[in-house]
C-alpha cells in the first residue's frame, strides 16, 4: 500500500489523465476543528459506467492489459476507511469522474498527506496541456495553483524542462508549507 | 518564499535555448514507471533525482517523464533510457542515489550502469 496520502492522489490523479481528461481538479481540505481532511479528485475524462464504478474497488479489477491486479483505488478507499472516513465514485461516461474521500484528522491510522508539493509538481509538469488545478485549505488559510497560470507565465517554455520542474516544486513547497506555519 | 515572478526570469534564460531538446535528433530521454506499482515502491522520489540531476548538470538534451506499468510490478521503481542509435536500458529497483549516479555514469559519461539493469536483476 501507499506511505502517504499524497501517493494515492497521483495514483487516482494518474486514472483520470488516462480516461483522456482536460481539466483535472484537486482538493485538499484539512478542518481540525471538524477534525476532518478531505480529498477530492475530480477530472472530465471518459467516466465509468455504473458496472464500472461498482467493481473498481475490487482489486482484481482492472482495464489494464500488462497486469491481472487494480489495487489504486482500492488502496485509496482502505486509507480512507482505516481512520474512520468515507469513500465515494461518482462518474458518468462522457462526463467525467469524481473520487472523495475523507478521514478523521487526528486519527492514530491516518496516513500523513506526505509531500503532496511533489505529488502536484509532477502532474503539472508531465502532462501538459492538461489543465490541473490544485486547493489546499488548512484551518481557513488556502493557496491555489494551476497549469495555465504557470503556461500564461511561461510563454511557450514547456513544463517539463527540468529547470522549470524543479523551480515549480520548490514553489509548491514553499506555499503550501506556508498553510502550516504559525500565526504570524 | 518563491515567487512567480522568479518562473520569469527561469523562462527567459530557457527560451535562449529552446528548440535545443525534445525534437533535437541526439535527445536523450528517461522515462520512469508511474503506476500504481511504480508509486507504491518509490518512483516519485525516483523521478525527482532525475529531474535535480538533468537540471543540476544544465544538461540540455535530456528530457525526464514518466510511464505506465510496462509489467514488471516486481522490479519497480523501473526506468528506460533511451540514447538515439542505441538499444533501450531497463535500470530496475531504483532509488535516488541510483538515478544520480546513472545520470552522470550514463547520461553524461555514456557508460551504461551495468549493476542497476534488469539483465542484472535477473542473475
Amino acid at each position: 500500500m501507499m506511505q502517504e496520502l499524497s501517493l494515492n492522489v497521483l495514483d487516482v490523479a494518474e486514472n483520470s489523465i488516462r480516461a483522456g481528461a482536460t481539466q483535472v481538479g484537486i482538493e485538499v481540505c484539512e478542518d481540525t476543528a471538524q477534525d476532518i481532511l478531505s480529498i477530492r479528485i475530480e477530472d472530465n475524462g471518459c467516466g465509468m459506467t455504473a458496472e464500472q464504478v461498482a467493481r473498481v474497488t475490487d482489486p482484481f479489477y482492472t482495464t489494464r492489459t500488462t497486469r491481472k491486479v487494480g489495487l489504486g483505488v482500492p488502496f485509496f478507499k482502505m486509507a480512507a476507511e482505516m481512520a474512520e472516513g468515507t469513500f465515494d465514485i461518482a462518474s458518468e461516461p462522457g462526463a467525467g469522474t469524481t473520487v472523495s474521500a475523507t478521514f478523521r484528522h487526528s486519527h492514530v491510522d491516518r496516513m500523513p498527506l506526505g509531500d503532496i508539493a511533489s505529488t502536484m509538481a509532477l502532474l503539472i509538469c508531465a502532462n501538459e496541456p492538461v489543465n490541473i488545478r490544485y486547493r489546499h485549505v488548512v484551518d481557513g488559510r488556502e493557496f491555489e495553483a494551476e497549469t495555465r497560470q504557470f503556461c500564461e507565465i511561461l510563454e511557450g517554455v514547456p513544463l517539463s524542462s527540468p529547470e522549470i520542474q524543479l523551480f515549480i516544486g520548490e514553489y509548491l513547497k514553499e506555499n503550501i508549507g506556508a498553510l502550516y506555519a504559525p500565526e504570524a | 518564499m518563491k515567487s512567480l515572478a522568479e518562473l520569469q526570469a527561469l523562462r527567459d534564460k530557457a527560451k535562449a535555448q529552446m528548440g535545443m531538446r525534445e525534437d533535437a535528433p541526439d535527445n536523450i530521454r528517461i522515462l520512469v514507471g508511474m503506476a500504481t506499482c511504480g508509486i507504491a515502491a518509490g518512483a516519485r522520489p525516483v523521478l525527482n533525482a532525475f529531474v535535480e540531476e538533468v537540471a543540476k548538470r544544465g544538461l540540455k538534451n535530456v528530457t525526464v517523464s514518466q510511464t505506465g506499468c510496462i509489467g514488471i510490478c516486481q522490479f519497480e521503481p523501473v526506468a528506460e533510457v533511451y540514447v538515439p542509435g542505441q538499444e533501450k536500458t531497463t535500470y530496475v529497483k531504483l532509488n535516488s542515489e541510483k538515478a544520480a549516479k546513472i545520470v552522470v555514469d550514463h547520461i553524461v559519461n555514456g557508460n551504461v550502469v551495468t549493476e542497476y539493469t534488469i539483465g542484472a536483476a535477473n542473475k
